[in-house]
């Protein structure tokens, strides 16, 4: 195969996830706008504010692990979505494979987490003490959520007996079911830790713009900022299809991707909007509490039961 | 057409257009004119859908809202303040404080005129201004980058020894750091 054509395809996937995510950001606002009896801004704002910021002239940092921290940020999105298939099947663009291989669910496991170490070191150098409570806070509500997120996925494991993500999706596609009928206590530990993972409220402990001003952004202009956006945008797009890819038995179109991520979406959104925020020991307890809880009944589920 | 040096590239028409539709608002409120801030940004008047949005650091903003009298001690946080906000960046003086003093006018430790410290691009009369005022200013703001007048930044970088003098007569004990462009 020409490797041009998979450098082609593996563009292409990049642009879909930033164009996604962008747009699923615009539609967050709005819908956070129509639920507060508001207008709200048009479903493209985003764009502009990425626009916006990559245009600005000037950019002021404060040292090399400043400048190299966005950029980490936007690797381990784009190397976390360069292992995920998007489509069940051969791959959603003709000549793209993506880089799978068997075990790959626990190297994302592991490159999932890289992104937010490398914008902890980014905002470290910053100096500013916001910057480094939002990092210490961020890290500690990371170790609540990573438990029961590896528990239902290790549950899926030991169910399945594979640790590759095509592998769960082959499963599921051959038996004919989702994984969240499967192993059910797994899926609502993983939606439950996926609350966490979006930072949505009452999880938006690390940024709280009104006591911490922004947290470990707070430093970050111009185009780092635009950096630190987009790479979200990919990210969040990235969180949605894995979830997507291992309960609820991949995507065959476009379409219906859209469809299924766009509804998974809506719980942390929803929840969010609704919620107001909980302290950091609050958050922790919670999810040491039930989600760790359920994580631990799906494990026991996977072994025993099935 | 595309290619006269005059006429404005592609690029920049794009950039314009997301920089007058994207405001980060940094807003100063010291002043009384803050409380005017919540109702022009929730569900009753809504500014967020003309694209402004509050943030919460210099750093991160363009657009500086001064609400209201500056004394000679917040003036010192709004010239750091200004000093960090990246470039390009915009200066809304809020309510009648900034521009002539206001009823502050013979006070002892206010300033008077708000353009003489840092540039201002855009004036807000009243005492206070209402949310509708508020919104009006943020279009005018709108409508002058689109016209490519609204360079205060530039001015300033233009005239900073001007505005030095200027802010030392009012701030004695001078011990911030330069400008860092």
């Amino acid at each position: 195969m020409n490797i041009w054509i998979t450098i082609l395809g593996f563009l292409a996937t990049v642009f879909l996830a930033f164009v996604v995510g962008v747009f699923y950001g615009g539609f967050v606002r709005k819908i956070t706008a129509r639920v507060q009896n508001r207008v709200g801004p048009p479903v493209y704002q985003n764009f502009l504010d990425i626009v916006k910021l990559y245009s600005k002239k000037t950019a002021i940092n404060h040292g090399w692990m400043q400048h190299l921290g966005p950029a980490f940020a936007i690797t381990a999105s784009v190397t976390s979505l360069m292992f995920i298939p998007i489509l069940n099947g051969t791959g959603w663009f003709p000549w793209f494979e993506n880089l799978n291989f068997k075990g790959d669910l626990i190297f994302l496991l592991y490159m999932m987490v890289f992104g937010s170490l490398g914008m902890a070191l980014g905002a470290g150098q910053t100096g500013n003490p916001n910057s480094a409570i939002g990092v210490s806070r961020g890290l500690s509500q990371m170790v609540g959520y990573e438990i029961p997120w590896v528990l239902a996925l290790v549950a899926l494991m030991l169910q399945t007996k594979t640790t590759s993500l095509t592998g769960l999706l082959d499963y599921q596609v051959s038996n004919g079911t989702w994984m969240m009928f499967e192993s059910p206590f797994a899926f609502v530990a993983a939606v439950l830790a996926m609350l966490g993972m979006f930072h949505y409220a009452p999880f938006d402990v690390p940024f709280a713009p009104a006591e911490l001003s922004s947290g470990p952004a707070s430093e970050f202009g111009g185009k780092y900022l635009a950096l630190m956006m987009s790479s979200g945008s990919i990210f969040s797009f990235v969180k949605l299809v894995l979830i997507v890819d291992v309960f609820m038995g991949g995507a065959s179109n476009l379409i219906m991707l859209v469809v299924k991520t766009f509804a998974l979406y809506m719980i942390p959104v929803l929840y969010g909007i609704v919620s107001p925020r909980y302290r950091t020991e609050q958050s922790i307890r919670y999810f040491w509490g039930w989600p760790t809880f359920i994580g631990i009944l799906g494990v026991i589920y996977a072994v025993f039961v099935r | 057409m595309i290619n006269d040096k005059n006429s404005k590239k592609i690029v920049d028409i794009i950039q314009d257009f997301s920089r007058r539709h994207s405001l980060f608002v940094l807003a100063y409120g010291t002043g009384c004119g803050a409380i005017e801030i919540p109702p022009t940004m929730t569900s009753r008047y809504d500014a967020e859908r003309f694209g402004i949005r509050g943030m919460a650091t210099p750093r991160q903003a363009d657009l500086l809202l001064i609400t209201g009298y500056l004394a000679s001690k917040t003036l010192k946080r709004v010239i750091r303040a200004y000093e960090q906000m990246q470039d390009p960046k915009y200066v809304i003086g809020f309510g009648s404080c900034t521009i002539n003093g206001g009823m502050y006018w013979d006070s002892y430790n206010t300033i008077k005129i708000l353009s003489d410290y840092i540039p201002v691009d855009v004036y807000i009369n009243g005492c206070m201004p209402r949310p509708e005022a508020v919104i009006t200013g943020f279009i005018e703001l709108q409508n002058l980058i689109k016209e490519g007048k609204a360079n205060g930044a530039q001015k300033y970088k233009e005239n900073l020894e001007w505005y030095r003098e200027n802010q030392k007569k009012v701030i004695k004990d001078w011990k911030m750091p330069d400008y860092n462009w």
